[in-house]
């Protein structure tokens, strides 16, 4: 506010505060940028020059080199798949649960709402869980991935919270022309709604295509791994399994040949969503705050 | 005599209408089923596998046809080194995150909030928001790569400074500072959004009567921002304080092996190595209610603080 008065001198204060998020701005891509330089470069050249910032000759080898592997298209297309059915289906469920729970004088409304708060702080745990997921034979179909969490709980509630915020005037013309609660869901509520529609959109969507840990626990098939299980794989595995500092430095050979791969392939995964979500960001932030001030 | 009348026909209209009520609501209960079948399925069945805690697990006798043990499991489980240890770790890294991440979002929301062109703090947000919707696994990634004694950033610099490469990932040492680093850069942008939305919920007449009384920048930080903002950090501080027992298993397991277990490992951890690798589905069970346990008490009790700060109101 004191700059607001101060509009013509610029006060120690703001130059400080400008430079210091032009700093963090950095700061916070640096590291991605990093990984789009490795990715664009040969390793050895990297490593031979200290502190590269900009790819000095810029090279497509290790993208030609994941998509003409077979490994990659699969994973991407599961992803791809996980993230559509996914999306879809947790945006149905979670649109017409909170929409039902945001009705006060629905009869049993509280109970149902306890018992599914209540699972935010209890659950059955690891163990049941897998053992369930194998009862039901989803284990190792993609299905896996895509029904256990279908529901989050989180943004479940916000939705509710936030159906609970818009005026009853709304609906009531369209109750007395005999209109169901369907019909007004979708002729009258989701119109209105779609910036909270775009908001949970992007982040079920965010969720389903960053999906790794499903697939880890109940993926046995390779070929049904999602991007992210690939990825980790090539990231952590290679790691962990030479951990030992000795092995890592015999590795070594072997390590940087492929550092630019896993760059490469990180690329792919990062680059749908900083394409999708800046776009997003208007809706996301007002939708993040309707339900943080609501509950 | 009005009241009187009135009053059992209006009882009378309830009872009535109960049954009425249900199905008038018949086509909300339909939109509502979908939700109800994902929680009985996915949340409640698998609670009636937590008696596995207290039975020896085995596939061809099933969940309910396994043998009851008592508390072998838990006894087996708080005997074992590696599990004691793993609850200090949790509550160690939980804590040590707390301490070092909980106040820099806090920090840069009221920073931010004090730049005024607007078009500069889009941008600036963009960037902040964006690691956010990076997977663990990619910023695992990241890390190794920025990392990495094969010509990391990281150690490129060292070097250019006159040091020696270091293997920061494989250093007990830098393995929770790595933890607290990689979360500041994930989350900060994000957390900062609620502390924003706190922060534009004060009224500017505040600002403006404590700049007519002489409040300095600094003061009005103290008697105008802090009030302001003082309802959410509790509600954060509190929601992060119940979780402690969640250090965050997808960061970890993403970046600990076996050199910095003896600092990295947590009861999650722990726990999916015991049942992946061991087999140990009691053990691990028993690990899941520990935790949950836990996690109740500790809910339970920070509301209660909850409400006697902030003046009754807790989160539920």
């Amino acid at each position: 506010m004191a700059a607001a008065g101060s509009r013509k001198k610029i006060s120690p204060f703001s130059i400080f505060n400008y430079s210091f998020f032009v700093i963090v701005a950095l700061l916070m891509v640096f590291p991605l940028w990093n990984v789009i330089v490795i990715s664009l470069t040969d390793y050895q050249d990297y490593v031979a020059n200290p502190l590269m910032l900009f790819p000095k000759e810029i090279t497509m080898e290790a993208y030609d080199y994941i998509f003409a592997n077979d490994d990659l298209l699969t994973s991407l297309k599961v992803t791809v798949m996980v993230t559509i059915t996914g999306t879809f289906g947790s945006m149905l469920c979670s649109v017409a649960g909170a929409y039902a729970l945001s009705k006060k004088k629905m009869p049993g409304r509280n109970l149902f709402l306890t018992l599914i708060l209540v699972t935010m702080f209890f659950n059955g745990g690891i163990v049941p869980n897998f053992l369930l997921i194998k009862d039901i034979g989803l284990y190792d179909t993609i299905g896996a991935m895509v029904f256990p969490t279908m529901i989050n709980t989180w943004y479940l509630i916000i939705m509710k919270n936030y159906f609970t915020g818009l005026p009853e005037a709304l609906e009531e013309s369209a109750r007395i022309d005999g209109a169901n609660d369907i019909t007004i869901l979708l002729r009258i509520i989701l119109p209105i709604s779609m910036p909270i529609i775009a908001t949970f959109t992007l982040f079920y969507g965010v969720d389903r295509w960053n999906e790794w840990w499903n697939a880890m626990m109940y993926i046995n098939d390779t070929r049904k791994y999602p991007l992210q299980l690939l990825l980790r794989n090539l990231i952590v595995k290679n790691f962990s399994s030479a951990s030992m500092a000795t092995a890592y430095a015999q590795d070594s050979a072997q390590f940087v040949a492929k550092e630019n791969i896993k760059m490469a392939t990180a690329v792919v995964a990062i680059v749908p969503i900083t394409v999708v979500y800046p776009f997003l960001q208007k809706y996301f932030a007002k939708g993040v705050m309707v339900g943080a001030i609501k509950s | 005599m009005d009241l009187r009348t009135k009053a059992p026909a209006a009882i009378q209209i309830k009872r009535k209408s109960l049954a009425k009520r249900i199905y008038e609501f018949r086509y909300l209960y339909l939109l509502l089923s979908f939700t109800l079948i994902y929680f009985i399925i996915f949340k409640y069945a698998p609670m009636y596998g937590v008696q596995l805690a207290f039975k020896k697990f085995t596939y061809r006798r099933g969940i309910t046809g396994s043998e009851w043990i008592g508390w072998k499991n838990f006894q087996d489980l708080f005997r074992s080194q590696q599990f004691t240890r793993t609850i200090g770790n949790t509550v160690a890294i939980s804590l040590g995150r707390l301490f070092f991440t909980f106040f820099i979002p806090i920090i840069f929301a009221v920073l931010l909030n004090e730049i005024r062109c607007s078009a500069f703090k889009r941008v600036v947000q963009t960037f902040m928001y964006l690691p956010h919707f990076l997977s663990w696994v990619i910023i695992s990634g990241i890390a190794y790569s920025l990392l990495s004694v094969n010509g990391g950033f990281i150690n490129k610099l060292l070097l250019a400074a006159g040091g020696q490469p270091v293997n920061f990932l494989l250093e007990p040492e830098c393995f929770r500072p790595i933890l607290y680093i990689s979360s500041v850069w994930k989350e900060v942008g994000w957390e900062s959004i609620i502390y924003l939305a706190a922060l534009a919920g004060i009224n500017p007449e505040l600002y403006e009567a404590a700049t007519v009384d002489g409040a300095n920048r600094f003061k009005q930080m103290i008697h105008v921002t802090w009030p302001g903002i003082r309802s959410t950090v509790v509600i954060m501080l509190i929601l992060t304080v119940s979780r402690v027992m969640s250090a965050g298993f997808d960061q970890i397991y993403n970046l600990y092996s076996s050199p910095v277990f003896s600092v990295a490992d947590i009861i999650d951890t722990y726990t999916y190595r015991e049942l992946f690798l061991k087999s140990k589905f009691g053990q691990a069970t028993a690990a899941g209610l520990f935790q949950a346990a836990i996690n109740i008490v500790m809910v339970v009790v920070t509301n209660q603080i909850a409400k006697m700060i902030n003046d009754g109101e807790g989160l539920y």
